[in-house]
């Protein structure tokens, strides 16, 4: 069934001319009614960051709300690595098609060609903006900018500011969002959650939101509703998101109207601190660049992991030839940069067969080591240096400063975490859950399935398929936010020229707050014995356990029905402090792992209905004889898309079909 | 090799609102493992105080991993405790022993006022944002490229350098002036090592300046105390050029 509810409205015409044309063809709202016009943005990273900014700009009145106590703290801060741009600066034929195409085998076949393309189209404009923002990426020592390449790709145009991109790109945009706070044009709303969307006549207009310290619900209409609150990896307990990262909007809109796409797409990011112990509150990543210079690698015999496990033998006494460099040796052509889930997969399953590094309860963990990478380094340098007869220790020396200079502030974040420094030994990663593909559905114009509410940035499913591409989230956020919203939206609210503000004290506004209201005073009350997180963990073992790195159609029932118990125990068990006005943190928490028990049994029930394996989707019944993912074209070439109906359970599957007329669906080799 | 699990009293500062009177409370955690970070610890204190039936202790914390800014606790009268280049959420446990008291207090400044426990208000870095801390250009999409002019390697390095500024507040909290100095200077100085930040420079620093002084912070008498409880390591070096800035601009 390809569903008429999902009209993706792709423009018509060849791929590279959809975009201009589509520009060329939307309706404008002139700068003077521009001014008439309200838009709520909820969320300040680099997506809603940028689309408040660039609104604002334009003369559009902004709300933008964050729950953070400054928009310059949203998570895409903590992002590393880089952003892609098909700039083409090294001249190794990058192109928009090369991004374009990377970008859709990347994720496997499971993305919308007409979106990609206009991201990889847009790609270049990003850089160029940021720039004249004042951003510091790298420079090489001609002072034009420097790259770095990436997992699944073999061109460098990845951009990058030490290993501190999101934070540099980010405080781009909360500048670009200051200068318009000074002049009024945006209004910040911080340590504000939104708690739902109001909705009249069939249009998004407004939100009821929680002042998080003194616990007021208010009330705020637009003409539109932007949601920009990021990806629902926390679903998972641990991942490498920030620890208030929710699903709380992409949650309430769904269950107003909103189809929720793909939730089962998850990246599970294959160098994270692997886990200390039963204390932990998140997992860490380790940039994805630190692969292009470090190996992967684990004892060939098990019982040198199990020595090393039990602190009996040192990594660094284990001769070459009794290493499995397994991702160089699976893959030779992309080696340690093979794609993420297919190197999460491949360390997966080294320690599954017994050959894992880490003293933690699940004894997961492998090597990764940068000796080879500081000699090789070291001897260049030597030579640079005119020394031609260099001692090892010099060359170490010299190794050492290069990869200080490429990692430096990875590594201190290691050593902080771990105590151990990876100049002197290799570190040691796992595999961790990192970034949600999946998010709330959305038309080629970033409008959800309620008209007048739009969602950008990782909170939408548009445009990485079953797996991103490292350096592509960046991007996508700032291309929705920059370049693609702003016009977009624009075509919705013409008709909104004469409308006039929103009145608030209608009975939908009357409605969705008293429904706030309640939710908020059933948690005070409830006369629980457990605390939020006592539960969060919890879910957070199913979804790892049972719907994680790799699923099964037996596990994925059973995880369905323990979320569902969960859920109920929850309502009756769950404890929260304190009070309903003023600062609250259980509070807050207790709204978002409510809706996270809701999001985690549609979560399994979307891997269970998609019987193929794909990107981050891993079925064990759907592989390849060498053990790799076996997609099913012919019977899944969709994207799912869940309209609620009242419980998770009910929830509707609609399909919009995948059509591919410039790319060769081909079974994804990286060999 | 590996440490033992841990007993520690904590005496921590509880405050009930920004006019309310705070106080310290002593309480006891054990089996913390010295792998744990701080601010796990304190999660193992929170689910303490829940299931006692108290209120927990409030902190400002979301990336727990040194970048957003948000954590800030003043730690035994340092600010993000002991261990140099370092935030709270990144000091682990191994760097304390059994049997220690650890005092936890919230950043004491005129500028930063407590809202609960160890939470403090810090809106007054954004609006000395909104004063000057942007490049004014508009998102239009035909930006001059971004290789049309060339950056000495040098200078931008020095401008990421002052850049990778938290906003965390640390600075201001172990000064004795309470003066936000370091975290004005190296905005200023990042645009300013900067050609598409030069335009703009004189007002820049003329405004952000200003608000600063309207927040109630302190004047800079060169203690050098900020560049150390710095944990993004940012330099005095920054201070000078910005007084630079300043003078140039005619109002110094
Ligand atoms: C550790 C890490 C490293 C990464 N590295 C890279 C990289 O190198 N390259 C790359 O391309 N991608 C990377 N990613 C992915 C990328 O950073 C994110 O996908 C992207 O930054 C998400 O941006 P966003 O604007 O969609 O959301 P976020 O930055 O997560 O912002 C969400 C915003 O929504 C607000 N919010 C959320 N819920 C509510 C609510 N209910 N009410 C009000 N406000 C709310 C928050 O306050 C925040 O302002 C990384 C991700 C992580 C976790
Ligand atoms: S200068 Fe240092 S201490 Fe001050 S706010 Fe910035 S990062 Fe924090
Ligand atoms: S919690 Fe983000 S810096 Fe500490």
């Amino acid at each position: 069934m390809s569903s008429k509810v999902l009209d993706s409205k792709i423009p018509d015409g060849p791929l590279a001319e959809k975009w201009t044309h589509h520009k060329n063809n939307i309706k404008l709202v002139n700068p003077a009614n521009k001014r008439l016009i309200d838009i709520i943005i909820v969320g300040t990273g680099l997506a809603g960051g940028s689309a408040a900014a660039t609104l604002a700009e334009l003369g559009y009145n902004v709300k933008a709300f964050c729950y953070q106590d400054s928009p310059r703290r949203a998570h895409s801060i903590a992002a590393q690595g880089g952003i892609n741009a098909a700039k083409n600066y090294q001249g190794d034929g990058d192109s928009t098609y090369r991004l374009f195409y990377d970008t859709v085998k990347g994720g496997d076949y499971r993305s919308r060609e007409a979106n990609v393309y206009r991201l990889a189209e847009v790609s270049t404009n990003i850089i160029d903006q940021c720039v004249a923002q004042g951003v510091p990426f790298a420079r090489d020592y001609g002072g034009l900018l420097d790259n770095r390449s990436f997992g699944g790709v073999q061109v460098s145009r990845t951009f990058y500011a030490k290993g501190q991109t999101g934070q540099q790109l980010l405080l781009g945009c909360y500048s670009a969002m200051s200068r318009q706070i000074g002049k009024g044009k945006i209004k910040m709303y911080n340590r504000h959650e939104m708690m739902d969307i109001v909705i009249v006549n069939g249009k998004a207009r407004g939100i009821i939101a929680r002042n998080l310290i003194t616990g007021e619900i208010e009330r705020h209409s637009a003409h539109a509703v932007v949601i920009a609150s990021g990806g629902y990896g926390n679903v998972f307990y641990l991942s490498t998101n920030a620890m208030g990262s929710n699903t709380s909007a992409t949650w309430k809109i769904h269950k107003k109207g909103a189809f929720f796409a793909n939730p089962c797409f998850t990246q599970i990011h294959p160098t994270c601190n692997p886990q200390h112990g039963d204390q932990q509150s998140k997992l860490t990543l380790m940039s994805e660049s630190l692969r292009n210079d470090g190996r992967i690698w684990v004892p060939s015999r098990k019982e040198d992991a199990e020595a090393v496990r039990e602190g009996r033998l040192k990594p660094i006494d284990i001769a070459e030839e009794d290493r499995d460099y397994y991702l160089e040796r699976k893959y030779p052509s992309f080696g340690n940069l093979t794609p993420r889930d297919v190197a999460s997969r491949a360390a997966k399953e080294r320690c599954d067969a017994g050959h894992g590094i880490v003293n933690n309860s699940t004894k997961e963990g492998v090597f990764l080591d940068f000796a080879s990478a500081i000699v090789r380094y070291g001897k260049e340098e030597a030579l640079v240096k005119g020394i031609h007869n260099p001692a090892d220790a010099q060359i170490r020396a010299f190794g050492e400063e290069i990869v200080e200079a490429k990692y430096g502030n990875l590594f201190e974040m290691y050593e902080n975490i771990t105590g151990d420094s990876p100049y002197k030994t290799p570190m040691k990663i796992y595999p961790a859950v990192h970034y949600t593909m999946g998010g709330v559905w959305v038309d080629y114009n970033l409008m959800t399935s309620i008209p007048g509410c739009y969602a950008i940035g990782e909170a939408n499913f548009s445009d990485h398929g079953a797996n991103r591409l490292g350096a592509s989230a960046l991007m996508q956020g700032l291309a929705d936010g920059y370049f693609v919203l702003p016009y977009t939206i624009g075509d919705y609210l013409a008709d909104d020229i004469r409308t006039g503000t929103i009145r608030t004290d209608t009975t939908e506004f009357d409605e969705a707050e008293k429904a706030v209201k309640e939710r908020i005073e059933f948690f005070v009350n409830n006369k629980g014995k457990h605390s939020v997180d006592y539960f969060h963990r919890k879910l957070g073992k199913i979804m790892w356990n049972k719907a994680g790195m790799s699923r099964n159609k037996e596990g994925l029932q059973e995880a369905i029905a323990e979320i569902r118990e969960l859920r109920e125990q929850f309502r009756k068990e769950v404890k929260v402090p304190g009070k309903a006005d003023g600062l609250n943190s259980e509070l807050e928490k207790a709204g978002r792992v409510a809706d996270f028990l809701e999001l985690g049994e549609l979560f399994a029930r979307d891997a269970l209905n998609r019987n193929e394996s794909c990107g981050g989707h891993f079925r064990e019944e759907h592989k390849t004889d060498e053990g790799e993912a076996q997609r099913d074209d012919k019977n899944y070439a969709y994207v799912s898309a869940w309209e609620h109906k009242g419980a998770p359970g009910d929830a509707a599957l609609h399909k919009e079909k995948l059509v591919y007329e410039n790319i060769e669906l081909k079974t994804r080799s990286y060999k | 090799m590996s440490k033992e699990r841990m007993k520690l009293k904590l005496k921590v500062w509880r405050q009930n609102g920004p006019n309310e009177k705070g106080k310290i409370e002593t309480y006891k955690v054990s089996d913390i493992s010295p792998d744990s970070s701080f601010l796990e610890m304190m999660d193992i204190l929170n689910e303490q105080l829940i299931n006692e039936g108290k209120e927990p202790v409030e902190f400002d914390h979301d990336c727990r991993e040194g970048i957003c800014g948000s954590c800030s606790m003043f730690i035994n009268g340092e600010a993000h405790g002991p261990g140099k280049r370092m935030t709270t959420c990144q000091l682990h446990m191994r760097k304390f022993n059994d049997g220690d008291t650890i005092t936890i207090e919230p950043w004491k400044a005129k500028g930063f006022p407590v809202i609960k426990d160890l939470m403090v208000d810090r809106t007054a870095f954004d609006r000395i944002m909104s004063a000057g801390g942007f490049i004014s250009v508009n998102t239009s999409g035909n930006t001059q490229d971004a290789n049309a002019i060339p950056i000495n390697k040098h200078d931008a390095d020095k401008a990421m350098d002052a850049a990778t500024c938290i906003g965390c507040g640390a600075c201001v909290a172990t000064c004795k002036n309470a003066s936000a100095m370091l975290f004005v200077s190296a905005k200023v100085s990042q645009f300013a090592l900067l050609p598409q930040g030069q335009v703009e420079a004189v007002e820049r620093v003329q405004n952000m300046v200003k608000q600063m002084d309207k927040e109630g912070f302190g004047n800079c008498s060169n203690t050098g105390a900020c560049e150390v409880e710095c944990p993004k390591g940012i330099s005095l070096e920054n201070i000078a050029r910005m007084n630079r800035e300043y003078l140039k601009s005619g109002m110094g």
